[in-house]
């Protein structure tokens, strides 16, 4: 493990934690709305690799992944707001969020995992617009949710006084709300990319893969697939649910609109489009399909005034046309995804598969 | 009067139209293997043309009765063509690719269409031309419209023609015999690329007859049409059992009338805790509780572990 | 020698074929016991009765002194059966060396928190998994593939893998299925030789063969099997000369 330690690689971590560092401050010079976008970014780097132990190390096709999100997200919101009165401190919340999305998950999980792969899609889908669709109506005769007009005037993040939300004097220095939460952010980023790799390699996360690779297989050499592919979707829901606390703090505000289909489908592209399976690949995309769109939503507008001398096509629908256009162009030329793991090639599969 | 009747009629009118969507999924799941997203994209194309076509038509002072039809022949057309170059632009090229891939194309594919569709026709909601009179019917106190018993017979009928083409004809045997195991199909000399061709143009064809009838029944459209109703109609194609073309039209039909039955009970059921406003859910719960008991749908093949 | 697999009158039909018709043999402590049969005699039924992929119709097998309860493949490995396929099934895109210690998987226990943790146990575990891996892929002498992805490895080097993923089980009756189908003459001595060595280190073997010429050479006892039901059970020599199995084998 010494080896990596060496001076070009020791050059490369000054490197990243400088840029690290000096993002937020950079970002900002564009409006504090590209530091929120980075924290996006960075919130979807966390879902993204929550969802990829899922898909990527087990194999297990889920639709439904934001449902998790969403329960972290209100169990943040009901506890820390108004809503109820309640302000419970992040210590208390953030774990019941991970505790109470698990328990989803494992509710979902126990009943569907033996359905084959597509089938497993379709049922986690469901169960993702079940949650919605309660998040929509649980208004009536209860006020749980407050319906579609979602909660409103959350907590931020606390720690004892010291708030993430609002502008800080630290060193003199004026750190914008968005800003702390970056830091916030980058830190439980590379908590939940260490917890990853530390997974990957582990004896667990050698039962997923080898799950993902031959269910068969791996029950001859003695692998309870049902209880490791359960423990596959806890892990990946505690994650949805931590990132769903901190994106309630963050918003200060939640409503079911956030938690659509489309958004499971969007960080499933991301794991798909960066790499199944591989880390830095999952970073990657889902990065790059955070900023690309926010980037198309401001450069697309000028660019017609451009080339056209005027706005003609709408620049919302464009924007997700482009985007569209780019996830088929990336898996019709790199069908592994951007940055897949090292080894794989395309089209591969001569071992196991059908008998 | 009870309302069941009138519901289980509801559900029979939108059950049709689900089953025809459904059956788009499941030839092409059936052959090969893949999750086509966008076919609900397709059908909302479909119901959009034939708004344009006909409303044209109408404008231009054709009859109402023939402009409708003009319509729904132009969708079916320009919907043929659509499921032809998907399958030919974005699907073929990833045959090798791993499992998930061309699932994100067909999530790109199905963004794409969608947003194509805002551009040309707008982020409004469309009104659909009326070209039936509108008459309706009582029959032991259920009210049914001519639209509805329309949608019911051309359901029938198209579903009757497409069982013929499937077990009558040598592109039916084909397909079949692509389903069961391509590469043996193609060893026996069967064109893989164009059965896999035929499966979408057949499907999108279905589709756009089905978007006609959306948008003849509930006279408005809109580009987001397509994803809900492609969601339930895939849904519909799992619960009857995926790959499976009876169980796709079983499934639609059985889908349609649960929600209409959900929709009408759910508040007496759950002492008015739960209202109609919970009516999507149902295909969901049902489906899940399905496959609990039934994980291969329930008119699917068993596909049990082979070593 | 005691027995340590007893199979009594196990049946299973598949619709109207019986695959298997009371089929009852006794597989003893350190043998290595060839099942044989022609094409659809059922073998690979039989083998997958035992290892749990297929529930038996009727009867049932005692292992190692204990009834076998196989509602599930996997309580067959930690009971100590460990397997290979007819049709290699490795984990395609992990190594070769990983491979192998996923099959360390029954007999080892780290859990989701140590390894997040990575605890002096887990660490320890982890390293002594890696050890057993290293040593089973020399054993099975493809120690210089271990960071290759498995299906990149050459055929005969897949079928060593797959042993070598069995051995790491630790089991008490190791069954391979048809492990020389499609090598050659080279490879096959060379399978044979791998064979005996783990019959000397003690590991019972039953070994399904269409290969006549190394079940003969190589097993201490021989079942043959025809339409499912069992013809002989006996030492090579007796079996070879037995008339009921030439007929089977000839078909006449």
């Amino acid at each position: 493990m010494k080896k990596w330690l060496n001076l070009k690689s020791t050059a490369g971590i000054v490197l990243i934690t400088v840029a690290l560092i000096a993002l937020p401050f950079v970002a900002a010079m564009g409006g504090q709305a590209w530091v929120r976008i980075v924290n996006f970014a960075i919130l979807y780097v966390f879902l993204a690799l929550g969802l990829n132990i899922v898909v990527g190390f087990a194999g297990l096709l889920d639709l439904g992944y934001i449902a998790f999100y969403a329960v972290g997200a209100y169990t943040w919101a009901l506890l820390a707001s108004p809503h109820f009165g309640l302000h419970w401190p992040i210590w208390a919340i953030l774990p019941i969020g991970a505790l109470v999305a698990c328990v989803f998950g494992v509710l979902l999980g126990s009943p569907t995992l033996k359905l084959r792969g597509d089938y497993l899609a379709i049922v986690t889908l469901g169960f993702g617009e079940i949650v919605r669709i309660f998040l929509n109506n649980l208004n009536a005769p209860f006020n749980i949710t407050n319906g579609p007009q979602g909660i409103t005037l959350i907590d931020p993040v606390m720690f004892g006084d010291f708030k993430f939300s609002g502008t800080t004097q630290i060193f003199g220095l004026a750190i914008s709300g968005p800003q702390k939460y970056y830091f916030l952010l980058v830190a439980l980023a590379i908590l939940v990319i260490l917890i990853n790799l530390r997974l990957q390699h582990s004896r667990i996360g050698r039962a997923w893969q080898a799950i993902r690779e031959d269910e068969i297989a791996a029950k001859a050499v003695g692998i309870n697939t049902r209880n490791v592919k359960l423990l596959a979707f806890a892990m990946g829901a505690s994650f949805g649910g931590v990132a769903g606390g901190i994106f309630s703090a963050m918003q200060g505000f939640v409503s079911p609109e956030s938690f659509s289909l489309i958004e499971s489908i969007m960080v499933l592209a991301m794991v798909v489009l960066g790499g199944m399976g591989h880390i830095p690949g999952v970073i990657l995309g889902a990065v790059l399909l955070t900023i690309l769109p926010e980037v198309l939503r401001y450069g697309i507008g000028p660019l017609q005034m451009f080339v056209f001398g005027n706005v003609l096509i709408d620049p919302e629908s464009l924007r997700m046309l482009i985007f569209g256009l780019s996830l088929v162009l990336v898996m019709r030329y790199k069908p592994t995804g951007l940055w897949p793991s090292p080894g794989r090639r395309h089209g591969v599969d001569a071992v196991g598969g059908a008998s | 009067m009870d309302i069941f009747l009138q519901q289980l009629v509801n559900g029979l009118v939108q059950g049709s139209i689900y089953a025809l969507v459904a059956l788009g999924y499941t030839m092409v799941y059936g052959i090969m293997g893949l999750i086509n997203f966008a076919h609900g994209e397709v059908v909302m194309i479909g119901t959009l043309v034939s708004i344009t076509v006909a409303g044209t038509l109408i404008d231009a002072g054709m009859p109402v009765a023939l402009a409708g039809l003009v319509g729904l022949v132009t969708a079916v057309l320009s919907c043929m063509a659509l499921g032809w170059s998907l399958e030919r632009v974005a699907y073929r090229p990833l045959r090798d690719a791993p499992r998930l891939t061309p699932l994100i194309t067909a999530i790109g594919m199905s963004i794409v269409l969608q947003n194509l569709a805002m551009i040309v026709w707008g982020r409004n909601y469309l009104t659909f031309p009326a070209f039936l009179p509108k008459l309706s019917f009582e029959w032991a106190g259920a009210y049914f419209t001519l639209v509805q018993v329309l949608i019911v017979l051309v359901s029938a009928l198209t579903m009757a023609a497409l069982l013929f083409l499937v077990y009558r004809t040598k592109l039916g045997m084909a397909m079949r015999a692509t389903a069961q195991n391509p590469a043996v199909a193609s060893l026996m000399g069967v064109n893989i690329n164009r059965v896999i061709a035929a499966a979408f143009v057949i499907g999108s064809a279905l589709g756009a007859v089905a978007g006609v009838m959306v948008g003849s029944y509930y006279e408005i459209a809109h580009y987001q049409m397509g994803f809900m109703l492609g969601l339930k109609a895939f849904t519909a194609a799992v619960l009857g059992g995926i790959g499976n073309l009876a169980g796709a039209m079983a499934g639609g039909v059985l889908l349609g009338i649960i929600e209409a039955l959900g929709a009408g009970y759910i508040g007496d059921l759950t002492g008015g805790f739960l209202g109609s406003h919970y009516q999507d859910i149902f295909a969901f719960v049902v489906l899940i509780g399905v496959l609990m008991f039934k994980p291969s749908g329930l008119f699917g093949e068993k596909t049990g572990e082979r070593a | 020698m005691t027995a340590l697999l007893e199979a009594r009158g196990v049946a299973k039909h598949f619709g109207g074929v019986k695959a298997l018709q009371a089929v009852s043999l006794t597989i003893r402590r350190g043998e290595v016991y060839g099942l044989i049969g022609p094409n659809g005699a059922g073998k690979t039924t039989f083998f997958n009765c035992m290892t749990g992929l297929y529930v038996p119709d009727g009867g049932g097998f005692v292992f190692d002194g204990q009834p076998l309860q196989v509602n599930a493949p996997e309580q067959a490995a930690a009971r100590g059966i460990a397997r290979t396929f007819q049709n290699i099934r490795l984990f395609g895109q992990m190594t070769a060396l990983e491979n192998v210690m996923v099959g360390r998987h029954v007999r080892t226990r780290a859990g989701i928190f140590g390894a997040i943790l990575q605890t002096s146990a887990t660490r320890a575990e982890e390293a002594a998994i890696r050890q057993k891996a290293i040593d089973l892929l020399h054993y099975v002498q493809i120690e210089d593939r271990a960071d290759d992805l498995a299906q990149n490895l050459s055929y005969g080097d897949q079928r060593r893998l797959e042993i070598a993923r069995a051995l790491a089980t630790e089991p008490k009756l190791l069954c391979l299925d048809e492990p020389a189908a499609g090598m050659n003459g080279t490879e096959t001595a060379e399978l044979r030789q791998l064979i005996e060595g783990i019959r000397q280190d003690g590991t019972t073997v039953l070994l399904i063969e269409h290969d006549v010429k190394l079940v003969m050479g190589l097993c201490d006892r021989v079942a043959v099997l025809d339409y499912g039901a069992l013809v002989i059970e006996d030492v090579p020599a007796v079996v070879q000369k037995d008339q009921r199995v030439i007929e089977a084998y000839l078909g006449a």
